[in-house]
């Protein structure tokens, strides 16, 4: 058991760190209010090599693990980016894996490269309208054309699509009445979000806005069949083994927005002065801000000890879905008593923390619910009857 | 031509220090270590000088325990080609530093040795300089620009009162001010190359320096506590303050 980081880990929590203060507040709040995609911040991190920290080197990138990533998506966030610096990059650094592990040789040659070096920028597209958390159940179609296929439908909440040329894609090739298990018949793609046949639709919601999410309308788009990744019919599979270093990355997020969100508090709280005396002074403000501390540090253990575990190889569904729980309520609990801290001025956009406060809330809902990681520990911890 | 870049590890510039409860110094355990802020400046150079073609190869070197490899590798990751630790218990005075670094600039014989103007723990301002004495080369201190052509290093130098510009024969020293640069944050694929170069591990004894202190602490105190400020109503009363109580006028 060792609970600290590597020195390479230390070193590149503390690079990022800095690499981050060159984009301050006041950056982060302009891209916010303008809901301007950070296209400086991520080229800037696309120049420092970072998008191909899990990349392995011949493609590109350094070849790190899923710790590493964590490590550095968690300083992203911590540094004042919050979900909007982290989102940002959030997609080429986790989603890629699937292209890493089940991409042939040629694949990956084709594909990583160019996002590691910043050409091309992915999005990820699951996510349905009709389906919601039941990803099986999704209705986007892929039909086999002349060696090609064709592939109809409807996607909702897929970030990046406004800047995004490429797109990884879950789609049903088989129908779902002609398959024995409902997690057949689906395959994953990674193709051109080709704009002449995909209609991308913004969708206006509570933070993050520089990092936009949208609805896509998807008609008749030609998919060769040589950006399938994996047999076809095996999609949601693939898809599965990204789901807990998603999960790991997310939770680290969420803790490095509440940290951030903690240590404003607690430099306003010792600064403010009311009634003759600082507020930190009054237990009522530096209780819940040193609760907050203990809960997302126990958050961040949860969170590390199942990048660990994925990176040697074990088992980590449990640790990394338990991690972004606690991770995803105790930053929203934290980013909730910076803004009670600061008082009036937690309201106000320049003191920052009401940004984290909309931005925490996408760990604690997305990608999956706190509902539904409720019920997978139920299940697989408790051995209580399934719900749904 | 060879450049030799010394770097410091010191605690971090964002650390706010605390004196230990025995006040024979500042708390050090548990504390976050960066390399001095100048160093990285003298760095920075070096890298620009050799990505110009002045430079072939660059050599970081550090004073200090074993940790002090981190400080290295931070340098490798900049651009620094190798390192050279040289391993002694406690952080040596700037004159023992200089003479192992005079020893050094005898073994690889740089054309340059950019430091830091000062390290941010003790303030010195004085390995540049002893070091320029013990080698007998020329020295331009508190650089705020390098030029080096035909053998010849122009240093402009932030003076009171303006910039000074000087022109060194070398093999020279210069030290780094803070305008000289912006430093560069490592790329992860250099933090990666940094890991695979080679660190050199040395003792001062090697180099026939003695590194025992030749000044001893008698007491570290914090510094007084600011006072909240006063408010005049005129002029004429903050003339009268500033003679009468501050007694500075
Ligand atoms: C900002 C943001 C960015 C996103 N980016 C992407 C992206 O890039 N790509 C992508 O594919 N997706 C993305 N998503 C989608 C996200 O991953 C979630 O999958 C999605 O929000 C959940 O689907 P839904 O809204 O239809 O929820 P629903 O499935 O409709 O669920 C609604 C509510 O019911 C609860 N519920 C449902 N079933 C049960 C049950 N059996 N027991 C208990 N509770 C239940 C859920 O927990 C939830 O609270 C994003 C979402 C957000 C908010």
């Amino acid at each position: 058991m060792d609970f600290s980081l590597t020195t390479d880990q230390q070193n590149i929590r503390d690079t990022i760190l800095k690499h981050c203060s060159r984009f301050g507040d006041d950056y982060w709040l302009a891209r916010d209010r303008e809901a301007i995609f950070p296209h400086d911040f991520y080229k800037s991190l696309v120049d420092g090599g970072w998008l191909g920290i899990a990349i392995p080197a011949e493609f590109g990138g350094s070849g790190l693990g899923v710790t590493e990533a964590t490590v550095m998506m968690q300083a992203i966030a911590e540094s004042g980016a919050g979900m909007t610096g982290a989102s940002s990059v959030h997609i080429p650094v986790f989603s890629l894996q699937t292209v890493v592990l089940f991409g042939t040789e040629a694949q990956k040659a084709r594909m990583l490269p160019p996002v590691v070096r910043g050409e091309d920028q992915v999005c990820f597209a699951v996510t349905e309208p009709n389906a919601g958390l039941n990803t099986t159940e999704i209705k986007t179609r892929a039909e086999r054309r002349d060696g090609a296929y064709v592939v109809n439908g409807e996607k909702i909440w897929i970030s990046t699509a406004q800047v995004a040329n490429k797109m990884l894609l879950l789609a049903r090739t088989t129908p779902l009445d002609q398959v024995k298990r409902k997690a057949d018949g689906l395959s994953l793609f990674y193709t051109d979000l080709d704009r002449s046949r995909i209609d991308v639709r913004l969708i206006h919601k509570m933070g993050r806005h520089a990092v936009d999410s949208n609805m896509l309308f998807i008609e008749n788009l030609i998919v060769p069949e040589e950006d399938r990744i994996g047999p076809e019919g095996e999609g949601f599979r693939l898809i599965l083994h990204g789901l807990n270093p998603e999960r790991i990355l997310i939770g680290a997020e969420a803790v490095g927005i509440g940290r951030v969100a903690i240590a404003r508090a607690a430099r306003y709280a010792r600064e403010r002065i009311v009634f003759n005396r600082p507020i930190g002074m009054n237990q009522g403000i530096a209780h819940p801000l040193a609760k907050c501390w203990a809960q997302l540090e126990a958050a961040n253990l949860m969170v590390m000890k199942a990048a660990t575990l994925y990176d040697r190889g074990e088992e980590c569904g449990v640790e990394a879905n338990a991690g972004k729980y606690l991770a995803g309520e105790y930053a929203f609990e934290a980013c909730h008593t910076a803004m009670l801290t600061l008082g009036g001025m937690g309201y106000a956009q320049e003191y920052h923390v009401e940004r984290y406060l909309r931005e925490c809330l996408i760990p604690r809902t997305a990608p999956v619910s706190p509902h539904m990681i409720l019920n997978f520990l139920a299940e697989k911890v408790l051995g209580l009857p399934k719900s749904y | 031509m060879k450049i030799l870049v010394p770097v410091k590890r010191v605690v971090d510039y964002n650390v706010k220090v605390r004196v230990k409860s025995d006040q024979t110094g500042v708390e050090l355990s548990g504390v976050k270590m960066a390399m001095n802020p100048f160093d990285e400046i003298a760095v920075e150079e070096a890298v620009r000088l050799k990505e110009k073609g002045v430079v072939t190869e660059i050599i970081a070197v550090s004073v200090g325990i074993t940790a002090s490899q981190e400080t290295i590798r931070t340098a490798l990751a900049m651009g620094a080609d190798r390192g050279i630790l040289v391993e002694t218990e406690a952080s040596p005075e700037p004159l023992a530093v200089a003479k192992i670094l005079k020893a050094l600039a005898d073994r690889e014989q740089p054309g340059l040795i950019i430091l830091g103007k000062q390290a941010i723990d003790d303030d010195m301002n004085a390995t540049g300089q002893m070091l320029a004495a013990l080698l007998g080369w020329p020295q331009g201190t508190f650089a705020s620009k390098v030029d080096i052509e035909d053998g010849t290093a122009t240093v402009k130098r932030e003076v009171d009162g303006g910039l000074e510009t000087v022109a060194l024969t070398m093999p020279a020293i210069i030290t780094a001010d803070l305008r000289l640069n912006e430093p560069r944050y490592a790329s992860l694929p250099n933090i990666m190359k940094a890991r695979k170069k080679p660190i050199d591990v040395v003792k001062p004894a090697d180099l026939g320096v003695d590194p025992a202190p030749r000044l001893s602490t008698l007491k570290v105190v914090e510094p007084p506590k600011r006072q909240a400020g006063k408010k005049v109503k005129s002029v004429a009363e903050l003339v009268d303050k500033l003679r009468n109580e501050a007694k500075v006028i």
